[in-house]
């Protein structure tokens, strides 16, 4: 940091505080219309203060869910978002881990252009290869099931990557060590190269998790019932109403609870995620 | 306990490159066989070859009279201390101690008592709980140590152990290792490129060239009479002086010897040379021109050129400049630069190698 003497100090101060402020205004926005009510809101009247109506908004939310078009409580809404995040955050995680470790351990037939097949599907997210994954999915008869929604999001040539670049940078030393010590490639793997995977493991958990709570367009096609419908999904469906108010104090509520497990998830592995970013324990 | 037995041992790269072209080494119970040689020569892959790490693409290796070549490292009775340690760094200094015994599925009681054996012989007692990024290079080396003892294995490899720490605990730790494999009495083999090490440590001496092995033995035998110049050059700091010479002056300085008839190479090491005005009967003389001193305190060494007129005693092979010559000298008197000087050798402390330098020839 550079030392800063007087006014100019204030002056970078003042900077800092109106980003914060043209950051943080439409989440104060969207908690303050969460606390009042939907007429006074309809009117044009909203107060910048909050209202008294917090607790009777939230328990609607999340227990009853909007009176007009989906009658989905959004407690279960993220129910569904959080295990679609989890499976597809951990997914990601173990199917690639190992898929790394194959990569980089094993000298298997036809291992470079296996390699660069896993490189090359970076080149083809969800959204272009969108048909063929929804026939698959269809198929199988995963549409609306928490398989359909995580499965096809699950193999990840990001994180493969990631870890095969951390799995270079250990000492070969290391398992030709665990080879003397008697540990075969399995023992090798869970009692030394997972452990020392432990803060990219959080890294990615993070970046995967937010990743996977805010999937849109994907659990749009593949859900077509209420109750399997993601949070995300669900606040799109409140405001469009045909001929009914939009409620918005309980679509403000969606959406501020949408936002608290991603923040949750960051503040709770922030430690760990800046050292997977930062330094490789070796 | 067990011998080592090495058996025209060969090493082919699939791309064809030979690293190891038939090495045949014989280590006897309890006996510290140091393989040394310049970098690139192959003595690393050949202890790693003994570690079942690479492949034998040709010969035995023979661990206490079974040979291992398609045996799995873990099941060869070996431990391996390796350069960089090589330590777990997830892992207590007490667990990377344990890890390969409960591997074998000792039990715990023995795993302590055996952890705590090493850990006190070493000197490891107060660390066992740490992790090895608390310690310094020292204990890290010494923990390596203790991963290899607690197995007690038939042999300990050790690659390149040292060169990894300062030189003030690379003197310290060489005669902790040599105290710790005379205790133990377990056959040793260490690779290194430090050819004071390897003179140190060594009960054998294997100088390695070029995936072959030059000579094996004694380490003064083997600095008395080096077998070709080669070893002449590596063993020895600084590395004895090597001149070609032709038949005639070999006969006129070692006699009409018959082995002496053919041209070859003289060597004379550096702390064989006297500074004086005489020529040793049977010895050799050298002119020289001082160029530069180099002042250690307990001796001097001096680096001169030889003299325009000598020039018919031709370009030196091995690591000098051609015509450059170095005299150890005890204590730090030494003539002044620019001044001609003469130094002799006596017929005893000289070398003479075929004119390939491979055989060495017995004036």
């Amino acid at each position: 940091m550079v030392e800063q003497e007087g006014i100019r100090r204030y002056v970078a101060h003042v900077i800092l505080w109106i980003g914060i402020a043209i950051v943080a205004f439409p989440v104060y926005l969207a908690i303050v219309a969460s606390t009042q009510d939907n007429a006074v809101i309809a009117n044009g009247q909203m107060s910048l203060l909050p209202g008294g109506e917090f607790l009777k908004t939230y328990y609607q939310t999340i227990f009853v869910g909007t009176s007009g078009t989906t009658r989905e409580p959004v407690g279960n809404m993220m129910l569904n978002s959080l295990i679609m995040a989890l499976m597809i955050a951990l997914g990601k995680i173990a199917i690639s881990i190992i898929s790394a470790y194959a990569i980089v351990y094993f000298r298997f037939p036809f291992r470079m252009p296996i390699f660069w097949i896993i490189f090359i599907t970076l080149m083809l997210p969800v959204e272009v290869r969108i048909y063929p994954t929804y026939k698959i999915v269809a198929d199988l008869h995963m549409l609306d099931s928490y398989a359909g929604l995580s499965l096809p999001l699950i193999a990840s040539a990001t994180a493969t990557l990631l870890f095969r670049q951390f799995f270079m940078t250990v000492p070969d030393e290391l398992l030709e060590a665990s080879r003397i010590d008697g540990a075969g490639p399995f023992r090798f793997f869970w009692d030394t190269l997972l452990p020392l995977s432990r803060t990219n493991m959080a890294a990615l958990f993070v970046i995967l998790f937010i990743l996977g709570w805010n999937q849109y367009l994907w659990p749009l096609l593949i859900t077509t019932r209420d109750d399997m419908q993601t949070i995300q999904i669900g606040i799109r469906k409140m405001i469009t109403t045909t001929d009914a108010l939009t409620e918005w104090p309980v679509v403000m509520a969606t959406a501020v609870l949408a936002m608290l497990p991603p923040v949750f998830v960051v503040i709770a592995m922030q430690k760990l995620f800046v050292r997977g970013l930062v330094e490789t324990e070796k | 306990m067990a011998n080592v037995t090495l058996r025209n041992v060969r090493k082919t790269y699939p791309g064809g490159f030979e690293a190891i072209k038939g090495v045949n080494v014989d280590v006897g119970d309890g006996q510290f066989c140091v393989l040394v040689g310049p970098s690139g020569c192959g003595k690393s892959t050949l202890l790693r070859m003994v570690a079942g790490l690479e492949t034998v693409t040709g010969g035995d290796i023979d661990i206490g009279g079974r040979v291992v070549n398609q045996i799995e490292p873990a099941d060869r009775d070996i431990a391996m201390v390796f350069q960089n340690y090589a330590l777990y760094p997830h892992m207590s200094v007490y667990n990377n101690m344990a890890y390969g015994l409960r591997n074998r599925g000792m039990p715990e009681a023995e795993i302590k008592t055996r952890v705590e054996e090493a850990a006190r012989i070493l000197e490891l007692a107060p660390m066992l709980e740490r992790k090895p990024r608390q310690l310094s290079g020292g204990q890290r080396q010494r923990v390596a140590m203790g991963r290899a003892i607690v197995r007690q294995p038939k042999v300990f490899l050790f690659d390149e152990p040292l060169s990894n720490l300062d030189a003030k605990l690379r003197i310290a730790m060489r005669v902790e290792i040599r105290k710790l494999q005379r205790r133990l009495n377990t056959t040793s083999i260490y690779v290194t490129h430090d050819q004071l090490e390897a003179m140190t440590l060594a009960d054998i001496l294997v100088v390695m060239n070029g995936g072959q092995v030059e000579q094996v033995g004694n380490p003064l035998d083997i600095y008395e009479k080096p077998a070709t110049t080669f070893v002449a050059s590596f063993i020895g700091a600084p590395p004895m002086n090597l001149m070609s010479t032709r038949p005639d002056e070999i006969k006129a300085q070692l006699g009409a010897n018959g082995s002496g008839a053919s041209a070859g190479i003289l060597g004379i090491r550096p702390e064989d040379f006297v500074i004086t005005d005489q020529t040793p009967s049977g010895g050799v003389a050298l002119p020289l021109t001082v160029e530069a001193i180099e002042r250690v305190g307990a001796e001097t060494f001096v680096y001169g050129a030889r003299g325009h007129d000598e020039e018919r005693i031709a370009a030196t092979p091995g690591e000098l400049p051609p015509g450059e010559i170095i005299v150890r000298i005890p204590g730090a008197e030494a003539p002044p630069i620019g001044q001609k000087i003469r130094v002799a050798a006596i017929r005893q402390k000289l070398h003479l190698f075929s004119a390939d330098g491979r055989t060495r020839i017995e004036a």
